[in-house]
């Protein structure tokens, strides 16, 4: 019976898939084409950055992605507690791997980035430290869901701290802010100065569109093989 | 409202007949606090610049260290599956045993810590200041930490697990708790560290019996 | 200091890691299908 009530949307969403993989997966090729190719060889060096820029081009998305991507947790882990929907769960297990990587290709350009910049490969800015503590979130929401013998006991204590943890972005987010203002007058370095260039925006959007587009593939791909994953354990169990 | 009493009673009636185990932690918060100065030398100027970030950091991990058996022993002798059919909320359980924690914990701490504040030559203002924002800091902790063991009960590794899950949620109390010593120094005064510690206990108070309560539950499941 | 192997390098982190998921993520996938061969789960889609 368990298994009947299972595969109702699963199924679909397998269908939905596959189709949507090819195409996903060739749109993301192509913009990161493009976007790499605005952001190393058009983009201009900036005025104050230099070449250093374009690092920018690969780190913000990173960032947006990985903050994006924590959210989607917390409505998974909504949808999952509130409406029982059986994807989310196995959603949530895919993309938080997912989200946590690019939290950790954030804040590793981010570090090298710093170096030319300010001299050292970490610096405590609001931003980056900020980043770190989602990483650890991201941690967390991973370790906890898969803590369990039953995993559908992880998927929900999981989705309970995806909630909470969502709530606590931004309070996190402000009292890292006032820490970093009051340990460190400097304001941190803005991209490009107090307006946004459009020979900077261009390669950035593109980025970030194609970055998007690799998450998206990424977590469709990573749920596919969760359902699987599901259906080999629900047999295992069952046998 | 008398069940959420006569759990607290009942918890802090198991913790006064073994003393101990409050003790230890005490001992460790100590034990941890004299660790800083023996690691980084004991220049008066360094160490009272440092004092509120230890003391509030050895804070935190002391109070971790009690969280991870608030709800197991209820889970092992099957008071928990008691508390899941009893007739008033789930959530007020939930916050009775927070509560007790505080007591055991939170508040020994607080009462602790400018004591070893002295240590590191912090003035009478600053260890004020140290007092009341872990007063007012230490219940948040209950709370984020009370949600952590909720959701790690019954998982493998669940104490480290819980070492993972809660220091990140605590990081705000933090914030606003070590660096409102500082205030002292530059004469303004920890009252607004003070407001905003009070209000995200507030928020806590608010938010995290319930995400308690949803943990306590898919554990009986 | 040139800035390029920092360039450089952090284009080769970002990489390394997405790839190294994508990779990951569709070794995984080919694991798991298998095993749901070898069981004979496979269904009519």
């Amino acid at each position: 019976m368990a298994d009947l009530h299972f595969l109702a949307n699963p199924a679909r969403f397998r269908r939905f898939s596959q189709r949507a993989l090819p195409v996903l997966s060739f749109a993301t090729a192509l913009a990161l084409g493009v976007g790499l190719y605005l952001a190393l060889v058009v983009s201009p060096p900036d005025y104050q950055q230099g070449e250093t820029v374009r690092i920018m081009f690969v780190h913000v998305p990173s960032a947006w992605i990985a903050m994006a991507g924590y959210m989607l947790l917390a409505a998974l882990g909504a949808s999952l507690l509130v409406w029982r929907h059986p994807l989310a769960a196995l959603m949530a297990r895919g993309a938080a791997p997912v989200g946590a990587v690019f939290c950790a290709v954030c804040l590793l350009t981010g570090s090298l980035w710093g170096r030319p910049m300010w001299g050292t490969y970490w610096v405590w800015d609001a931003r980056l430290t900020s980043m770190l503590l989602l990483f650890f979130l991201y941690l967390g929401h991973i370790a906890l869901s898969r803590a369990y013998d039953d995993p559908a006991r992880g998927d929900r204590a999981a989705a309970i701290l995806a909630l909470v943890g969502a709530i606590n972005v931004p309070i996190i987010k402000f009292s890292v802010d006032w820490w970093n203002t009051l340990h460190q007058p400097a304001s941190v370095m803005k991209l490009g100065g107090p307006s946004i260039h459009p020979a900077i925006l261009t390669p950035l959007l593109v980025m970030a569109l194609a970055l998007a587009l690799l998450y998206v593939v990424l977590v469709l791909l990573r749920t596919d093989t969760e359902i699987d994953r599901r259906r080999l354990e629900l047999s295992e169990s069952v046998a | 409202m008398t069940g959420f009493t006569a759990l607290m009673a009942r918890d802090l009636r198991l913790v006064w007949r073994r003393p101990g185990d409050v003790a230890v932690v005490l001992a460790f918060f100590v034990v941890a606090t004299a660790l800083f100065p023996l690691g980084i030398g004991p220049q008066a100027n360094v160490l009272a610049r440092i004092a509120a970030g230890v003391l509030w950091c050895a804070a935190l991990f002391a109070a971790l260290l009690s969280l991870d058996r608030l709800f197991a022993a209820d889970h092992e002798d099957g008071t928990l599956d008691l508390l899941l059919l009893a007739p008033w909320p789930l959530e007020l359980a939930a916050l009775a045993k927070c509560a007790a924690h505080w007591i055991v914990t939170g508040l020994p701490l607080a009462v602790l810590a400018p004591l070893l504040g002295v240590a590191f030559g912090l003035e009478a203002e600053s260890l004020a200041a140290l007092g009341a924002t872990l007063l007012v800091g230490t219940p948040t902790l209950s709370l984020v930490g009370g949600l952590a063991a909720a959701l790690t009960l019954g998982a493998r590794r669940s104490g480290a697990l819980l070492a993972l899950l809660a220091p990140p949620l605590c990081v705000p109390t933090l914030i606003f708790g070590a660096s409102a010593v500082e205030t002292v120094a530059t004469g303004e005064g920890f009252a607004t560290h003070l407001a905003i510690l009070a209000a995200l206990a507030l928020v806590s108070l608010a938010t995290l019996p319930w995400a308690i309560a949803a943990a306590l539950r898919q554990a009986g499941e | 200091m040139s800035q390029a192997p920092f360039i450089v390098g952090a284009y080769v982190v970002a990489f390394v890691g997405l790839a190294g998921l994508v990779l990951f993520s569709l070794l995984d996938r080919r694991r798991v299908r298998r095993d749901i061969a070898e069981r004979g789960l496979e269904r009519k889609r």
